[in-house]
C-alpha cells in the first residue's frame, strides 16, 4: 500500500502571468483566473456553507473581492491559495449569519482527547462505492462529511478533495502547520469510521466461506449503533 | 511501532512525506497488525472516494450565469472606482 497519488499541479507561472494581466486591467485575464477556479471554489464553499445558494454567493463575492483588491496581491503565495483564503472566509460569514445560534470559526474548540481514534476497524467491500448508484453515493459522501465540524470539514477538503498542500492549506486557514496535521489526521479517521457504516464488508461476502449469521461483525461494533446500514 | 505510533504517522504516510526509515518501520508494522492495516486501507480509500466523487460539481449553465454575474460586477466596480468592495 502506498501514499495516494498528488493531484497535477498546474504551472504557477502561467498563473502569474494571468494575475499581472488582470492587474493591468486586462479583465479576459481576470475572466480566465475565474474560470480556472470557480469550480474550485463553488466546492469548497458548498462544503463549508452546506447551503447550494451561499455556495453560488460566495463564488460571486469571493472573485469580486479578488478582483477589487487584486492590486494588493503580493504575489508571495499562489493566487489560488489567496482566492482560497478569501473564499473560505466568506463561506464561514454566511455559516455565521445562518447559525447565529453556534459561534462558527476554525479555531473552535476541538477536543484534543482520542475523540477520532478508531474505535470500528471492521474491513471494507472489495469496491465499496460500486455497491451504489452515483446519487445514492452523492448522498452518502455529502451526508457523511456534514456530520464533520467545520474546522474539519474545511481542512479535509481543501487537502484531500482540492489537494493543496499542508503549507498552503495553513496559509489559506491561518492556521499552524501542525494545526492542520492534526485535524487532517482526526478529519480522515472520522470520515472513514462514518462512511464504514456503509461499505463495511459483509459475510459471505469476496468468497468467503462460512454461514451467514447477524452480528457476526467483530472488532467492538461500537460506533454503528444507529443501525444506519 | 506501536499501533498509536503508527496512527501518528498515518497521515504523512498516506501523503508519501516519510523518511524512508520511519515508513519501513511502519510497513512492517502493517505486515503483521491487521486491524491497522485496515485503518490505513479503509481510510486511504476514503479519500481517493471523496477525491473522485464529483461531489458539488458547478453544472455548465449555472458556471456561465455565475461568470457573467461576476465580470459584470467587475465592470461596475471598475467604473465606480476602488472603494466599492
Amino acid at each position: 500500500m502506498g501514499a495516494i497519488q498528488n493531484k497535477l499541479e498546474e504551472p504557477v507561472s502561467e498563473e502569474l502571468a494571468l494575475v499581472r494581466a488582470a492587474k493591468k486591467g486586462d479583465d479576459s485575464a481576470f475572466e480566465e483566473l475565474v474560470r480556472r477556479y470557480d469550480r474550485n471554489v463553488f466546492r469548497i464553499a458548498q462544503h463549508i456553507t452546506q447551503n447550494r445558494e451561499d455556495a453560488e454567493d460566495v463564488v460571486q463575492e469571493a472573485f469580486l473581492k479578488a478582483y477589487g483588491n487584486l492590486a494588493k496581491f503580493q504575489e508571495q503565495s499562489k493566487f489560488y491559495t489567496w482566492l482560497v483564503r478569501i473564499a473560505v472566509n466568506e463561506a464561514l460569514m454566511k455559516l455565521r449569519r445562518r447559525k447565529p445560534e453556534r459561534t462558527v470559526s476554525l479555531d473552535e474548540d476541538i477536543k484534543t482527547e482520542d475523540d477520532s481514534l478508531p474505535r470500528e476497524i471492521a474491513d471494507w467491500s472489495p469496491n465499496p462505492e460500486q455497491q451504489y448508484t452515483q446519487a445514492e453515493l452523492r448522498e452518502i459522501l455529502s451526508k457523511t462529511i456534514q456530520g464533520l465540524p467545520p474546522g474539519f470539514r474545511t481542512v479535509f477538503v481543501l487537502r484531500d478533495v482540492e489537494g493543496l498542500s499542508t503549507e498552503e492549506t495553513a496559509a489559506a486557514l491561518e492556521l499552524s502547520i501542525p494545526a492542520v496535521k492534526s485535524r487532517l489526521l482526526r478529519a480522515r479517521l472520522q470520515l472513514r469510521e462514518r462512511l464504514g457504516r456503509y461499505f463495511q464488508r459483509r459475510d459471505g461476502e469476496n468468497g468467503k466461506t462460512g454461514n451467514t449469521r447477524n452480528g457476526d461483525v467483530k472488532n467492538g461494533d461500537v460506533a454503528s449503533g444507529d443501525g444506519n446500514q | 511501532m506501536k499501533c498509536s505510533e503508527f496512527l501518528n504517522e498515518l497521515t504523512s504516510y498516506l501523503d508519501g512525506v516519510l523518511d524512508e526509515k520511519t515508513k519501513s518501520e511502519l510497513e512492517n508494522h502493517l505486515s503483521w497488525c491487521h486491524n491497522c492495516y485496515v485503518v490505513c486501507d479503509t481510510t486511504k480509500k476514503t479519500i481517493e472516494i471523496y477525491r473522485d466523487s464529483q461531489l458539488y460539481e458547478l453544472p455548465e449553465d449555472l458556471r456561465s450565469r455565475l461568470r457573467s454575474a461576476i465580470m459584470t460586477k467587475c465592470q461596475q466596480h471598475k467604473k465606480r472606482g476602488p472603494q466599492s468592495v
